[in-house]
């Protein structure tokens, strides 16, 4: 069969979720924010929440999404994603809402608020791109990234005695009485990319449903903070940050 | 019985040429382009092999800038 009778409309299977719009995204190629975009995007078309839902961007690579979705979106103060998404919600208890927050945001300057937002057991998704590196400013250390890491503040490696251990959110937030739904995924290879979607999916139910707080955290790569090809990334990731961030559910009730 | 074909159409000019398609396809289908690049100068994959092709969609699911878009028929 000729590939011009293969491409046709009623032969399409996957494409560009229609929440995505045609601007060009500005990561890096490769880059892990790409996958969870699109997963945001599918999610919310599958579900049909395009007019309800209400996104709030961190400050960081993500700054810049609501350059890309088709929703609302309200931008947030460095770290402060998770109060704003209390106020919305509270005021508007019949939207969907979630944050987009990377390690730098979430896990360092926004620690306050992510872990007393999830404490109240406010009714939104936080959705955590942990990729142990502060990308958008050039690759310095962050809370979450390994020890013996090399970064551009820690070009021997992260050490205990200077910089401590690395932060591990999840297992924070799944002990606090709030959240109702607290999952480590990561998007490498299609099946995992299958599993964050539903992932994100059930965050979203969550919310609007009123269960609680849930967070999905995105073990993720930045090749370009890490110095390494998209694919070399990946393979990085699975033998360094998995062992230190394991893949799962962590709390599911 | 039925065999699958499949094919993948890629934005050429949202392509960044990052190569995760071409480790995620099981059948070895695409490749980057060894020469030819697009306006912002990456490049591109393409169908090197398209008679392989299934029609999975592992490579339009882990394509970050969701540029591929997948055809899948039967041939009877």
């Amino acid at each position: 069969m000729e590939l011009n009778e293969i491409i046709r409309p009623e032969n399409k299977v996957y494409a560009k979720p229609r929440l995505m719009n045609s601007n060009h995204m500005h990561y890096c190629p490769g880059c892990s924010h790409g996958v969870v975009h699109k997963l945001v995007a599918e999610v919310l078309e599958e579900m049909g929440q395009e007019e309800t839902a209400i996104g709030i961007t961190p400050v960081g690579c993500a700054v810049f999404a609501y350059n890309y979705i088709d929703i609302d979106w309200i931008e947030a103060a460095h770290g402060r994603a998770p109060a704003i998404a209390s106020a919305v919600k509270r005021l508007q208890p019949d939207k969907l809402v979630f944050t987009y927050q990377g390690d730098g945001d979430l896990a360092a300057i926004g620690t306050a608020e992510t872990i007393h937002a999830a404490n109240r057991g406010e009714n939104i998704a936080i959705i955590f791109i942990n990729n142990a590196i502060y990308g958008m400013t050039g690759g310095q250390m962050a809370p979450t990234t390994l020890l013996g890491q090399k970064t551009a503040t820690t070009p021997y490696g992260r050490r205990v005695d200077l910089n401590g251990y690395p932060l591990s959110i999840a297992p924070i937030l799944a002990g606090l009485d709030g959240t109702c739904y607290v999952t480590r995924q990561s998007v490498h290879t299609p099946a995992a990319v299958r599993k964050a979607k539903a992932a994100i999916r059930k965050a979203f139910e969550n919310s609007l449903a009123g269960r609680g707080c849930s967070l999905v955290e995105v073990v993720s790569t930045c090749n370009s903070g890490w110095k390494l090809s998209p694919a070399e990334a990946n393979r990085w990731m699975i033998e360094n940050m998995f062992p230190k961030y394991p893949l799962g559910d962590l709390k599911n009730v | 019985m039925a065999k699958i074909q499949g094919a993948v159409t890629v934005n050429e000019e949202r392509c960044k040429g990052c190569d995760l398609c071409v480790v995620a396809c099981p059948c070895d289908v695409l490749a980057l382009q060894p020469k030819e690049v697009n306006n912002r100068g990456y490049h591109f994959a393409y169908m090197a092999r398209p008679e392989r092709c299934t029609g999975c969609t592992s490579c339009a699911m882990v394509c970050p800038d969701a540029c591929i878009e997948v055809y899948r028929v039967k041939v009877e």
